[in-house]
């Protein structure tokens, strides 16, 4: 099936991608011949202006969206060539992904929440518990397992989140903006958490920050405008 | 079912909205399941009647008497394999005309042999031929709480229309107890013999109120009819004949129609719980557009959040509607509340299982819209939502 990419080998390869929406008989180019190769273990940060289609790229690679031209393939799987039912087992697989507004379902405790990908899993309800425990240790909530959102502060919440997107041990971590909603110091805490997940885990991460600060914690920024991405920013 | 916990707690989610659809899913059923079991017990007669059975009256009114004499005369019209007479008596027990019950001067042995949904123990039925103020009565007559009848009692009715000679109370011993085979038939009548009744009359010797005849084939019934009803012709007492199933639709049609007047209420109220059902659904999934986005996101299918809504709606269904199907029953189980009226009560079976289909019906057809929104989202567009 995929090839096993080699350590250093690349792991997300966007060839020549193009994406347009169409609102009404408008249409929107946000990407049009978008290249990207990011290595397997790299910690990408992904800038550029709002609107420039930051999300849009990211749902491209995440498989949550398909590119109008061109194509995504990640471990060698060409991922938009994949039927939508393939793809949503595909993504629980592979990717997870770390919001901005955290996305806990709020009825569900936070262990519950941790617990959701693994539900799809063939996992027994043992084997799912200690999943759960250890993602949860992990992101250093071990004390908060059966707290609800609410009861929770940003922070707190944004490590539920990630928690929740490494449970099932993915290939790629996908985060659009995760510290977009935080202050300074809950931010920098989940930073230090996405970094040792790159340096201690070898988890392949891609960001998507509008903060320098955030981005400079990476080992490589890319920055996005009028569809094409560059080393530099734009000026 | 390792999603169950999830969709459970999504009915958590808005409690008083999830208690108020509940109770109107609850309310529904428990209204269907009681309008189901007095529908049963208005029109148990039509059920219970014989194929085989007509019943003969006076052509007049159902009031008028006809001579014992016809008994005769009709066993001798070809088709006609039997008749039994009986007569309205109206015994009222210590004056109390609430106590009220159907009582019956009969011929014993006739009247067995023509109701044969009726078992008398061989014992109780010597017993009944021997004593001639013996009674028989039906089982559900027997545990009305107000009398608490047993064999060997001895009961007293006067009748308005049927006085004693001397204005004396009738007397009567009980000596048996009717069972039915089956939960629609009738027992709560009294039954006693016509020889001590006819002579004890003040007047009216040798009138009886009307027949059933048992014909030999049920397919010519109405042949049967005609010929009786020939036969009496011209005479000062004539007759009219029917089968017992139209004579009982002609009795339960004085009352209303009511099957068509409950299936119109029935059908206003589910409608409305379907839209009660529908929108609470509806809502709840309006609301939770990102969590959707979420959940498919980390790999749930698009038929996985189709059936997640449907299952949520089954669920919110069949917890209010499966406890009023149940209340329902328990109360059908009680008795009758008006066991003079309605002698006949109980939840049929056939009413619950169509209940329970109806409760799933309601869970799929209030889901289903919603299901289909969640199905459809596109994962893209649902996160989407909250960022704008
Ligand atoms: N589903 C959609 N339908 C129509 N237009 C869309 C859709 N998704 C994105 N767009 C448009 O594509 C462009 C890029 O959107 P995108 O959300 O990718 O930007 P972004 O870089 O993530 O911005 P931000 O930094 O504000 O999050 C925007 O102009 C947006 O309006
Ligand atoms: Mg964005």
């Amino acid at each position: 099936m995929n090839e096993q990419p080699q350590k250093n080998g690349v792991l997300v390869d966007v060839d020549g991608v193009e994406k347009v929406f169409h609102r009404g008989s408008e249409d929107i180019h946000v990407l049009s011949d978008l290249h990207l190769k990011v290595p397997q273990g790299e910690f990408l940060a992904l800038m550029g202006p709002s609107g420039s289609g930051k999300s849009t790229l990211l749902n491209l690679i995440g498989g949550l969206d398909r590119p109008t031209r061109g194509s995504v393939s990640i471990a060698g799987e060409h991922v938009n060539e994949l039927s939508d039912r393939q793809l949503a087992a595909w993504r629980a697989r592979h990717i997870g992904f770390v919001f901005q507004l955290y996305n806990l379902l709020p009825v569900l405790t936070a262990e519950r929440n941790v617990e959701l990908p693994l539900l799809l899993t063939h996992l027994s309800k043992a084997e799912r518990k200690q999943h759960v425990a250890t993602a949860l240790g992990v992101v250093g909530l071990s004390h908060r397992t059966k707290h609800h959102p609410r009861q929770l502060s940003g922070g707190e919440q944004q490590r539920v989140g990630i928690a929740r997107a490494i449970v099932t041990d993915p290939t790629l971590l996908l985060c659009d903006e995760p510290t977009g909603d935080l202050d300074r110091k809950a931010g920098d805490e989940i930073l230090d958490l996405l970094q040792a997940l790159n340096r201690q885990h070898g988890k392949t991460i891609i960001m998507v920050t509008h903060d320098p600060h955030a981005s400079a914690r990476a080992g490589r920024t890319v920055y996005l405008n009028k569809g094409q991405l560059s080393d530099e920013p734009v000026k | 079912m390792k999603f169950f916990h999830l969709i459970w707690c999504n009915l958590k989610r808005r409690k008083l909205r999830t208690l108020l659809t509940l109770a109107s899913v609850f309310v529904a059923f428990l209204l269907y399941g009681l309008l189901c079991t007095v529908k049963e017990a208005f029109t148990a007669g039509v059920s219970m009647a014989g194929a085989d059975r007509l019943v003969v009256r006076h052509k007049v009114s159902l009031i008028m008497t006809l001579p014992v004499a016809y008994k005769a005369r009709m066993e001798q019209i070809p088709g006609v394999a039997a008749a039994s007479h009986f007569t309205w008596f109206n015994g009222i027990y210590k004056n109390e005309p609430k106590n009220f019950f159907g009582s019956f001067p009969v011929e014993p042995e006739h009247f067995l042999a023509m109701f044969p949904e009726y078992s008398l123990p061989e014992a109780q039925k010597q017993a009944w031929l021997k004593t001639r103020i013996g009674a028989v009565i039906g089982r559900s007559l027997s545990e009305r709480k107000e009398f608490k009848w047993k064999i060997g009692d001895r009961v007293q009715l006067r009748s308005p229309i049927w006085p004693r000679k001397g204005d004396q109370p009738w007397e009567f011993e009980i000596v048996g107890i009717l069972d039915a085979g089956k939960k629609n038939v009738d027992t709560s009548g009294f039954y006693f013999r016509y020889d001590y009744f006819d002579e004890g009359r003040a007047y009216g010797e040798g009138l009886v109120g009307w027949y059933a005849v048992r014909v030999k084939d049920p397919d010519h019934a109405p042949e049967v009819a005609k010929a009786i009803d020939a036969e009496f012709a011209n005479s000062p007492s004539e007759t009219k004949a029917e089968t017992e199933g139209a004579f009982m639709q002609g009795f339960a049609q004085q009352i209303g129609d009511i099957g068509t007047i409950l299936v119109a209420i029935l059908s206003a109220v589910f409608f409305t719980i379907l839209l009660v059902a529908g929108n609470t659904m509806a809502q709840s999934v309006r609301e939770r557009t990102e969590e959707f986005g979420v959940l498919k996101a980390i790999g749930f299918t698009n038929e996985r959040a189709l059936a997640m809504v449907l299952a949520e709606s089954c669920l919110l269904a069949s917890l209010g509607g499966l406890a009023g199907l149940g209340l329902a029953w328990l109360i059908a189980a009680g008795g009758s509340p008006v066991p003079s009226m309605l002698p006949v009560f109980y939840f049929p079976t056939k009413a619950l299982v169509i209940g329970v289909a109806l409760v799933f019906a309601l869970g799929i057809v209030a889901g289903i819209l919603p299901a289909l929104t969640a199905m459809r989202l596109r994962i893209a567009d649902a996160l989407r939502r909250q960022a704008a």
